[in-house]
């Protein structure tokens, strides 16, 4: 009888030092990345005179106007003034795209209107332009909710998302919830665990010195985990976009963000 | 617990007699054979590994080296403990001061070896495994975090730190 006692004493003590698995972030629950930011960095998030993304917002703003492709087309020739036309427009991708069948985030968009429209060949991955094209039409969703469209042809989709963020990766075999699900604020050698909203996109991050967008930082944590990265614009990484807008819906948007 | 068998040993996985296994533990200064994958095999007893995977006791000062690494060890990523020299802060996982008061050499090598024998759901890599894992980066699959001589480096180190 004592033994038993014991065992069950052991077993409740074992059950209370094992982390409880947090599960999903409850939604009032949820902090962008920016509250766990020194104030420096905040600081140069909030102004646009010492927010290094500001370079490639002003650039993107001359190529919005740029003529482009054979059919010497420019984005203002169709849109027109960005901050009416693109206000909140990002704040809606990935979304369903008709003719892939598929969801495609806004850099993909932004190369689907350069081969459609104006017979242009796409932006490459990354490229200063494509960001820089990105970051100008994010920056005229800021301050709008992440606002994932309720498209039923989605579904499928998330789940896959969902399925590849709770999916254990990598020699190091960790999944996307493991840290930031369970483990959010807590110091990973110093560094706070973000929750890993992507409410900040594309954003210039200290450690790139550079503007980047969505698809680089999870390649960056795919990397970290020891897991093969996917390639640029695999459907797995637009899956994944998905499923954390999805995650973060509701939540407003800081493009361009600062990030540590 | 009766003696165990890892999941993982050369008994289910590969043609290696039983009874070479069995006589290799008995003659615990002899390396258990190679298995399949490469990786030497062990065995699991109470919860522990008991015998030295090398058959050779393991230096403490290459495994504090092991250990205190960001990019080898990984370990300080998530714990904390005595090292003074690392300039920051983790609590993922419990501070390692003491744990040679707390864990057994056996029991520090399992954790090591495959921490999610003890919980399955343990964010601690198994650093001594390379089956049952997913999208591997290519240059390093078929690899185990840490080779045998490096664990052992690392279970003398951990059984160093007592309070």
């Amino acid at each position: 009888m004592m033994r038993k006692a014991a065992i069950l004493a052991a077993m409740l003590v074992t059950a209370l030092a094992v982390p409880a698995l947090a599960g999903e972030i409850a939604p009032q629950d949820r902090k962008s990345g920016y509250t766990g930011m020194s104030a420096e960095n905040r600081a140069m998030q909030d102004d646009d005179t010492i927010n290094p993304a500001t370079l490639w917002v002003l650039d993107g703003e001359a190529l919005w106007s740029a003529k482009a492709g054979a059919a010497n087309q420019s984005c203002a020739g169709c849109h027109g003034d960005a901050a009416v036309s693109m206000k909140g427009v990002s704040a809606r991708y990935p979304a369903f795209d008709d003719a892939s069948r598929a969801p495609v985030d806004i850099e993909q968009r932004i190369n689907l209107c350069r081969t459609r429209h104006q017979n242009a060949t796409p932006l490459p991955p990354e490229s200063r332009d494509l960001v820089a094209l990105s970051a100008f039409i994010g920056r005229q969703s800021r301050g709008l909710p992440i606002a994932t469209p309720d498209d039923p042809r989605l579904k499928p989709f998330l789940a896959r998302g969902k399925a590849l963020y709770t999916q254990r990766q990598g020699q190091i075999n960790l999944s996307c919830a493991q840290c930031h699900d369970d483990n959010w604020g807590r110091n990973l050698a110093g560094n706070i665990v973000p929750q890993g909203h992507p409410n900040g996109y594309p954003l210039y991050r200290l450690e790139w010195q550079s503007v980047g967008t969505l698809q680089r930082r999870l390649r960056n944590c795919l990397t970290g985990i020891r897991a093969e990265p996917y390639a640029y614009n695999a459907p797995d990484y637009v899956a994944l976009e998905l499923y954390l807008r999805q995650r973060a819906a509701g939540m407003l948007v800081e493009t361009p963000a600062v990030r540590p | 617990m009766p003696t165990a068998c890892s999941t993982r040993s050369p008994a289910r996985r590969s043609a290696e007699p039983i009874a070479a296994a069995a006589l290799a533990v008995l003659t615990a200064a002899a390396a258990m054979p190679a298995r399949a994958d490469g990786l030497v095999a062990y065995r699991i007893v109470d919860a522990a590994i008991p015998a030295s995977l090398t058959g050779q006791p393991g230096d403490a000062t290459r495994g504090r080296a092991i250990v205190a690494n960001r990019q080898i060890g990984l370990c300080v990523l998530c714990h904390s403990g005595p090292f003074p020299e690392l300039r920051f802060h983790s609590d993922l996982a419990p501070d390692l001061t003491g744990i040679g008061n707390r864990m057994s050499e056996g029991e520090l090598r399992l954790r090591v070896v495959d921490a999610s024998h003890a919980n399955p759901q343990t964010i601690m890599p198994s650093y001594y495994r390379v089956d049952g894992l997913t999208r591997v980066t290519p240059a390093l699959r078929g690899k185990p975090l840490l080779d045998a001589g490096q664990i052992e480096d690392v279970v003398a180190y951990l059984k160093t730190l007592k309070e």
